[in-house]
Formats: C-alpha cells, sequence, structure tokens
C-alpha cells in the first residue's frame, strides 16, 4: 500500500467518522450510577463469621447437653 | 487528563487507595470528563460511553488498593476506560456498530463532509466495523482522533511501534475490504 492510497482511506475514515469534540461530557451526571453499581456490587445479608461460630457453638452445646435447653430457654 | 496532571491533592490518591469514598468521589469528578470522552472515542455512542464510563469507575473502585498514589491517576484510569471499552468493542458483532444512526447522535467537532459518496461512507463504515476490536480502537484513536501515538500506546499497553504497527494493518485491511466491495481508493 503506498502513501497515496494510506492517505485516501483515512481521507474515507475521517468523512465517514468524524472526530468526537474536544469537551465531550456526559448528558447526566453519573455519580449516582457509580454508586447503585458499587452498591450492586457490595455483598447482601452478610452475616459475619463469629456469629455463625456462636451459633454453632449453641448448637453443638445443645445437642451435648440437651437438658440444659429448658435453662436458655428460661433465660432468654 | 491528557498529561496526566490533576487537581486533586495527593491526600486524596493516598485515601482513595485505602478505599475513602469521598476520596473516590473527588477523583470521579476530577476524571469523570476525560474518560467519557476518551471511551466515546472508542465506541462512538453516547449512550454506551456513559454505560462504560460508570463500568470503568466500578472497575477502578474495584482496583483502588492496586493503585499507587506516587503515579498519576489520569493515566490508569484511562487504562481502565480502554480496557472497558475494548471489551465492550469485542462483545459487539459488527454490523450493530457505528452505524449511520449511532453516528447521527455523536457530539462531532466537524460533520462528516456531505460531498462523499453516501455509498463510500456506508461501504467504509461496514469495512470498519469488521475490523479487529484492537485494530479498530487504535485506528479510531489514531487516525481519526489524531491523537498522540505515546498515549494510545499507553492506554493500550503497548509500544508506539505497536501502534505505527497496528494502524498500518487497519489501513491495509480496510483497502482491502474496500476493493472487494468495489471501490478502489
Amino acid at each position: 500500500m503506498n502513501a497515496q492510497d494510506e492517505n485516501r482511506i483515512k481521507q474515507f475514515l475521517k468523512q465517514t467518522m468524524p472526530p468526537v469534540e474536544r469537551n465531550a461530557e456526559p448528558e447526566r451526571d453519573l455519580w449516582p450510577a457509580v454508586l447503585r453499581r458499587l452498591d450492586a456490587d457490595a455483598p447482601r445479608h452478610a452475616v459475619p463469621w463469629f456469629d455463625w461460630a456462636l451459633l454453632g457453638g449453641l448448637v453443638a452445646f445443645a445437642v451435648s447437653f440437651p437438658a440444659t435447653i429448658p435453662v436458655f430457654l428460661y433465660y432468654l | 487528563m491528557p498529561d496526566g496532571s490533576s487537581s486533586v491533592p495527593d491526600s486524596v490518591l493516598h485515601r482513595f487507595r485505602a478505599g475513602d469514598l469521598d476520596a473516590f468521589e473527588a477523583l470521579f469528578r476530577e476524571h469523570q470528563r476525560p474518560v467519557y470522552g476518551w471511551i466515546l472515542r472508542m465506541v462512538r455512542s453516547t449512550a454506551v460511553a456513559e454505560d462504560l464510563t460508570v463500568e470503568t469507575f466500578w472497575r477502578i473502585h474495584r482496583a483502588h488498593d492496586r493503585f499507587q498514589p506516587e503515579y498519576p491517576f489520569g493515566p490508569w484510569a484511562r487504562r481502565i476506560a480502554t480496557r472497558a471499552a475494548l471489551d465492550w468493542l469485542r462483545a459487539q458483532r459488527p454490523e450493530v456498530e457505528l452505524t449511520a444512526q449511532i453516528a447521527d447522535t455523536l457530539p462531532s467537532a466537524s460533520a462528516g463532509d456531505p460531498g462523499i459518496a453516501a455509498e463510500i461512507r456506508s461501504k467504509t463504515t461496514l469495512a470498519f466495523g469488521r475490523l479487529p476490536p484492537s485494530l479498530r480502537a487504535t485506528a479510531i484513536l489514531a487516525v481519526v482522533e489524531e491523537q498522540p501515538h505515546k498515549e494510545i500506546a499507553a492506554a493500550l499497553g503497548i509500544t508506539v511501534g505497536a501502534v505505527k504497527l497496528r494502524v498500518f494493518r487497519a489501513l491495509r485491511l480496510l483497502r482491502k475490504d474496500l476493493e472487494k466491495q468495489g471501490i478502489t481508493p
């Protein structure tokens, strides 16, 4: 491809797709959309690991010593 | 953003790295427009550019702990924006891209030459849409938008020589495609 062809193709491209204006900016504030995206990405209903550990311990304790269940219920 | 300069103080960059949302918003306010403009140049659609700007800043936030505050934020953001735009280009089918309808909605610096035959425009659009996304992005930034090769190379993560090679390959493929369609440059 010679220089003349190259320039012609470049000319076709420029005429087909005019350059975007230098100061183009979004038509709306995109910050709320970014916040929504971040919010959607955040883990939902996350339960801390120590809550699960506590629950597991209580269940294990209740299974090991069933007689203590009424005592627990009394103090709830 | 072109030179990577920013009016945001260094402390904001450090707070952003630590995950501070206010610092992230300050950086968003500062860089939203140049990131949007860069993406718009690649995808040629205002609606898609807005969506990809949101996607870019989401990726930026996700990668906050990998940001190095001693380097400027602008070029880093532009690299992420370029990857987001390339991902989008790769996901599109050629025939739905760069249609006349999309092109008409662009905030262009100058209107296309009405003298150029509509047939040539449509065939050039078609041929351009058939180029591989990486060549398309490079050619549009270098030839149409006349962005400096150094900036394009930094955004694409390649060398200046590779940018020139991609432009050359894109133009050669375009010429071949146009010849197949009966247009001799």
